[in-house]
């Protein structure tokens, strides 16, 4: 019995040692080969007394089975190592560069609309819309602007018609007439798109974007507008500090009218929104006027409210510091790179208007 | 309106200095564009001596001057006055200097070849006189370096007013906002009589419906017409106008002091009467523009017996003004109808200072004071006897009276104003007041055209107390509806969608160059005042665009491109004749030569791969999808399609393809390979479906699946979707997809044949299929596909 641990121990050390596959079959064939040290105890079993037998023949059925399990395990062993070589070989230059990435862009404009209607979709308002041609009533008329009224001449107007009675409407106001002509109030929308003025120099382009707000029902105050006004800059421009001013103008859709300014400061060449001393006008907006309701078929005695109207594009160029009115429409692929926005920085309250 | 605190404290009691006036104007509405203090320029002129002056080698007029401006250096200035001399004194404005006449800006400048280090100026060129023959020429005894403005002008406040407060278009109305605002004390303007020594007057035939309610009248005869005193000529420089004589500098005094327009004719230049009526069709008159003017029949004329005189409220005549030898004068004041004056000033492109103010409004009631105070200066300038002021016609005017509940200033703006204050702003902005208890009754000024309601007075008491006191209420976030539609939602998803497949978005005028968009369509949408040229016709395509940024993008190198854009294209000029359409282009190679991948254009069928993500993107089950091989004029007539929902009589939702190669090449992009696509977002339709029917039921086989391949040669003609959709109906529930993988044409397979070679996936919701249900369905394939399009199996 002796021998047999011994054996054992010998062969276990030699498993110890082993290098590689053929060593291992070495090692299979010197113990369990037809004359291998443990084959040849197996023949030995027939001399040996019926007594030790049977336990000499369990014990060295066990040593068998113990160097069988070993040699699989080792063989494994070796498989693994020789396949870990061959991938080691298989390599590639993964500095290479990949096919050009298809990133698409979305225009500063769309994205500073969505970012508006994010604001102000908290704030309760619904999106309308109106056409961009307009009969000449809706854009004027309707707006407290008969024929004739000074202010007509401030919009220079494209007409489609000599008559002047259709036209590209020249702010988003008319939106006002068609929402309170086709429903019943309270009224509470905003209205983004395009508008057209017949004047093109560095700031001004013949179309450009505005954002219209109404809100109409029977207790909205100049406080909630200011209040509002407020709530909404600061969200656009991401302050928790804003520095507004209210200063009358006048509007004939209004009364009374405010234009808004935020301030600012220039600091390294970079402009610095909400401190700062210098005043910079954003928005006009005001208390909707008595005739603009009458016209609307709205009674002004039991409704009153807000509209606002702001520079949607002036907007865009403040926040993403755009210097360039013009390069907005000129699709030139440089700019719309850089000033385009990832289709999934979709602004939402939930994430935030920007990444 | 241009002023100065000197002329705003003729109303206006006030310690202010003019930066605190400017702020409390911009607080009250009558917002500053600029102050102009133009101190630091005007001492940028000096006295200088011109040491020699030389011909210039390449022009015959000029002269290079060495000129000593004080510095112990020689400056070289070019000049082209006659009078250039060599020892003349006269005045030097350095690079960087503001002429005020034109007001450009200096600068060193290469003059034919030689460079010139600033200028010699003219009388001209300095508003001094209308004196531009030569340089000005100094007295020897100036010291050179000298300022030439000894005494600096009184800073320029110029202020944007609103078209609603013509009051404001004078001084004294400005004035009297400022000590509301409490700004100051308000100087009423004393009532001022006239001493009549003259018996002369002038026979005046207003007729009905002229355009003119009311016309006053005073001669004045005997007067010496001469330059102005220097008050009056610097109250007028002083705001950027120019004296020109004693009369027309006092008729100008008197309108920008308190919006009162006048005009002075020279008596003896009219013959017998003055007649105001409305013009003939065919006559004309002479104005004091230099211009001549033809007339319709509907504008406001001043006439005598056989001329007309002028424009009423407009522009006088040429041959009736006054001039420095005038002896006798007639004054004439008058209220005109602002919109008669707004339509004659439109038609006739007349824009003048009185026309703005008639148009806006002038104080009805303003008529004889204004010629009183007009005659009394002309007396004590000109001297002269004086005539009785006349006046014809009858005002129109009718004092305006308004009850004002305090409650309501409160209900609108969101916080209280005391009777008070109220009454205090309003008294001082001239209203007569009233006290009832809750109720103010208001009599309007008679200079405040634009206040006929309640709510122009809660607008004056606002704006006084300051906007400043509006409190800031926290925003109410009750909403009435969702944000957005349907339609909206789509939009949004469509761009995003485009976006996403690597095109840029590109926003472009709706207007672009009909010589482009009348390919894409018969329309012809043209604008009646375009901007220029090439943007004289509304879009009827966005394709119109897209390529013509298109071609700028590839001159400036970068010719491989993808752009899109969404907005409206139009086919009427009514209000909504316009559709809302996505368009994208893809110009160029889509794949880009690299160590991986070859050089690859884009096709057709890149347009139609977009066209489907994004209508998969919008939610369209692409089952539903019909696709056809017609699309519209935009595009390559045989490579291009069309996609319906439903059948290809449901809506259609896009066309896409290779662009039409007629355009193209018209437009010089035929390298390129333009193909694009249009999605139609007006024919997307919400599905009708609630919100559980989102997802479908989930159903899924355990059971295996087979493929068997096959290949039909068929009609060259034959589509493929119609070959799939055979091989579909032979058993729409084993057979789950059908891949093509190969088709071929060659004259192996006949002519005018093509093979198309396809895979179809077959599997069983119920069991494992055996061999013998394949063999069936396979058959029943085969011989489908040759009754219905007459193709053959080539191999299986």
């Amino acid at each position: 019995m002796n021998d047999l641990l011994k054996l054992e121990q010998e062969i276990f050390e030699k498993f110890s040692t082993l290098k590689n596959k053929e060593s291992l079959e070495l090692l299979r064939v010197e113990t369990l080969g037809k004359k291998g040290s443990i084959s040849l105890l197996f023949q030995e079993l027939a001399t040996i007394d019926k007594e030790k037998k049977k336990e000499f023949a369990s014990s060295l059925n066990i040593l068998k089975s113990k160097v069988l399990e070993e040699i699989d395990k080792y063989n494994l062993k070796f498989e693994e190592e020789e396949l870990r070589k061959k991938l080691e070989s298989q390599t590639i230059d993964i500095t290479l560069p990949v096919p050009k990435i298809v990133q698409g862009k979305v225009h500063p404009v769309s994205q500073v609309i969505d970012e508006l209607t994010c604001i102000f979709s908290e704030l309760g308002f619904s999106v309308a819309e109106g056409p961009d041609v307009e009969n000449e009533y809706n854009n004027f008329t309707a707006l407290n602007t008969p024929p004739n009224h000074p202010a007509r001449d401030m919009h220079d107007t494209f007409y489609l018609d000599e008559a002047k009675e259709l036209l590209l409407r020249t702010h988003t106001s008319p939106v006002q007439i068609r929402t309170m002509l086709s429903e019943k109030p309270p009224y509470k929308i905003i209205a983004p798109g395009r508008t057209y003025r017949c004047d093109s120099d560095q700031t001004h382009t013949p179309m450009f974007h505005q954002l219209e707000g109404l809100y109409v029902d029977t207790n909205v105050t100049m406080a909630d507008l200011r209040g509002s006004l407020d709530y909404f800059l600061k969200k656009f421009f991401e302050v928790d500090k804003i520095k507004m001013r209210f200063r009358p103008s006048h509007f004939p859709f209004t009364e009374p009218s405010a234009e808004v300014d935020i301030g600012y400061e220039i600091k390294d060449g970079k402009i610095t929104i909400g401190e700062g001393d210098r005043w910079l006008e954003i928005l006009g907006c005001g208390m909707v006027h008595p005739n603009v309701l009458m016209n609307a078929k709205v009674d002004p005695k039991k409704y009153q409210g807000y509209a606002f109207g702001v520079g949607i594009d002036r907007l865009a160029m403040l926040k993403y510091g755009i210097n360039d009115l013009r390069s907005f429409f000129e699709s030139d692929v440089r700019w719309l790179e850089h000033f385009g926005f990832n289709s999934n920085d979709v602004p939402t309250n939930y994430r935030g208007l920007a990444r | 309106m241009n002023i100065t605190l000197n002329w705003l404290k003729k109303y206006l009691k006030t310690k202010l200095n003019v930066h605190q006036i400017a702020e409390k104007l911009t607080s009250i509405g009558l917002e500053v564009e600029s102050i102009s203090s133009n101190e630091d320029n005007l001492n940028n002129f000096k006295i200088c001596k011109v040491i020699k002056a030389t011909k210039h080698p390449q022009a015959d007029k000029l002269k290079i001057c060495d000129v000593d401006i004080g510095d112990g250096k020689i400056t070289k200035v070019v000049c082209g006055a006659p009078n250039a001399r060599d020892g003349l004194m006269t005045v030097y404005a350095s690079p960087g200097t503001i002429i005020p006449k034109n007001g450009m800006k200096l600068s060193i400048a290469k003059i034919r070849g030689i460079e010139s280090f600033g200028m010699l100026c003219s009388e001209s060129e300095l508003n001094l006189s209308e004196e531009s023959d030569g340089i000005i020429e100094l007295k020897v005894k100036e010291k050179i370096g000298d300022n030439f403005f000894k005494q600096s002008l009184e800073p320029m406040i110029d202020i944007s007013i609103t078209p609603n407060r013509s009051d404001c278009l004078g001084v004294r109305g400005i004035a009297r906002d400022l000590s509301a605002s409490g700004a100051g004390l308000f100087i009423e303007p004393k009532l001022e009589k006239l001493k009549i020594n003259s018996s002369k007057s002038i026979k005046v035939e207003l007729e009905k419906d002229s355009g003119c309610y009311q016309y006053g009248s005073c001669f004045i005869e005997g007067v010496q017409n001469k330059e102005s005193p220097d008050w009056l000529k610097n109250f007028l420089k002083s705001i950027g106008q120019k004296p020109i004589s004693a009369i027309v500098d006092i008729t100008n005094y008197i309108m920008l002091d308190m919006n009162r327009p006048l005009h002075a004719y020279d008596a003896d230049k009219i013959s017998e009467k003055i007649i105001v009526r409305k013009s003939k069709k065919g006559e004309s008159f002479q104005a004091l523009d230099n211009k001549k003017y033809n007339l319709l029949d509907n504008h406001c004329v001043i006439s005598d017996s056989s001329k007309i005189l002028g424009l009423g409220g407009i522009i006088g005549g040429e041959l009736s003004g006054t001039q420095f030898s005038s002896k006798n004068i007639i004054l004439e004041a008058a209220s005109f109808d602002p919109i008669s004056i707004s339509k004659s000033s439109k038609e006739l492109g007349i824009i003048t200072d009185a026309k703005y103010r008639f148009e806006r409004g002038v104080d009805p009631n303003s008529i004889k004071d204004g010629l009183i105070k007009a005659a009394k200066l002309i007396k004590e300038i000109c001297g002269g006897k004086v005539g009785k002021i006349l006046i014809s016609g009858k005002s129109l005017y009718k004092e305006k009276k308004i009850n004002f509940n305090l409650d309501n200033f409160e209900k609108l703006i969101g916080f209280k104003i005391s009777k008070s204050d109220a009454v205090k702003i309003l008294q001082k902005l001239g209203f007569l007041v009233k006290d009832k208890k809750n109720i103010l009754e208001l009599i309007v000024p008679s200079f405040r055209p634009d206040i006929s309601q309640e709510v122009d007075i809660i607008e004056e008491l606002i704006r006084i107390k300051g906007y400043d006191n509006i409190p800031l209420s926290e925003p109410n976030k009750i909403s009435f509806k969702n944000t957005l539609n349907y339609k909206q939602k789509i939009f949004h998803y469509i761009q995003r969608s485009i976006a996403s497949l690597g095109y840029y978005e590109t926003v472009t005028w709706s207007f672009t160059n009909s010589k482009v968009d009348d390919f894409f369509s018969d329309k012809k949408l043209r604008l009646v005042n375009p901007i220029s040229s090439d943007l004289d016709s509304l879009r009827t395509s966005i394709f119109s665009n897209l390529l013509i940024h298109s071609k700028n993008n590839i001159d400036r190198d970068y010719k491989n491109l993808m752009l899109f854009e969404i907005g409206p294209v139009f086919h009427g000029f009514k209000p909504g004749e316009q559709k809302l359409v996505a368009s994208g282009v893809r110009i160029g190679n889509k794949v880009e030569k690299s160590w991986k991948e070859k050089t690859e254009t884009s096709s057709a069928f890149d347009a139609k791969a977009d066209v489907l993500k994004v209508l998969i993107d919008l939610g369209i089950d692409s089952e539903k999808l019909v696709w056809d091989s017609k699309s519209n004029q935009s595009f390559h007539p045989g490579r291009s399609g069309s996609v319906y929902l439903g059948s290809n009589k449901g809506p259609l939702l896009a066309c896409f393809g290779e662009l039409n190669p007629i355009i193209i090449s018209k437009l010089e992009l035929d390298k390129y390979f333009p193909c694009g696509f249009e999605i139609y977002l007006d024919n997307i339709i919400e599905p009708k479906r609630k919100q559980k029917d989102i997802k479908g039921s989930y159903l899924v086989s355990k059971f295996q699946s087979v493929e068997r391949d096959f290949a039909f040669i068929v009609d060259k003609n034959t589509k493929a979707n119609d070959l799939i959709l055979v091989i579909k109906n032979c058993d729409r529930s084993l057979i789950k997809n059908i891949d093509i993988f190969d088709v071929y044409e060659g004259s192996n397979i006949g002519e005018n044949k093509k093979s198309i070679a396809l895979s179809v996936k077959l599997q069983s919701m119920e069991k494992t299929l055996d061999e013998k249900s394949i063999e069936e369905l396979s058959q029943k394939i085969i011989s489908s596909v040759q009754s219905q399009t007459g193709g053959t199996i080539r191999s299986s």
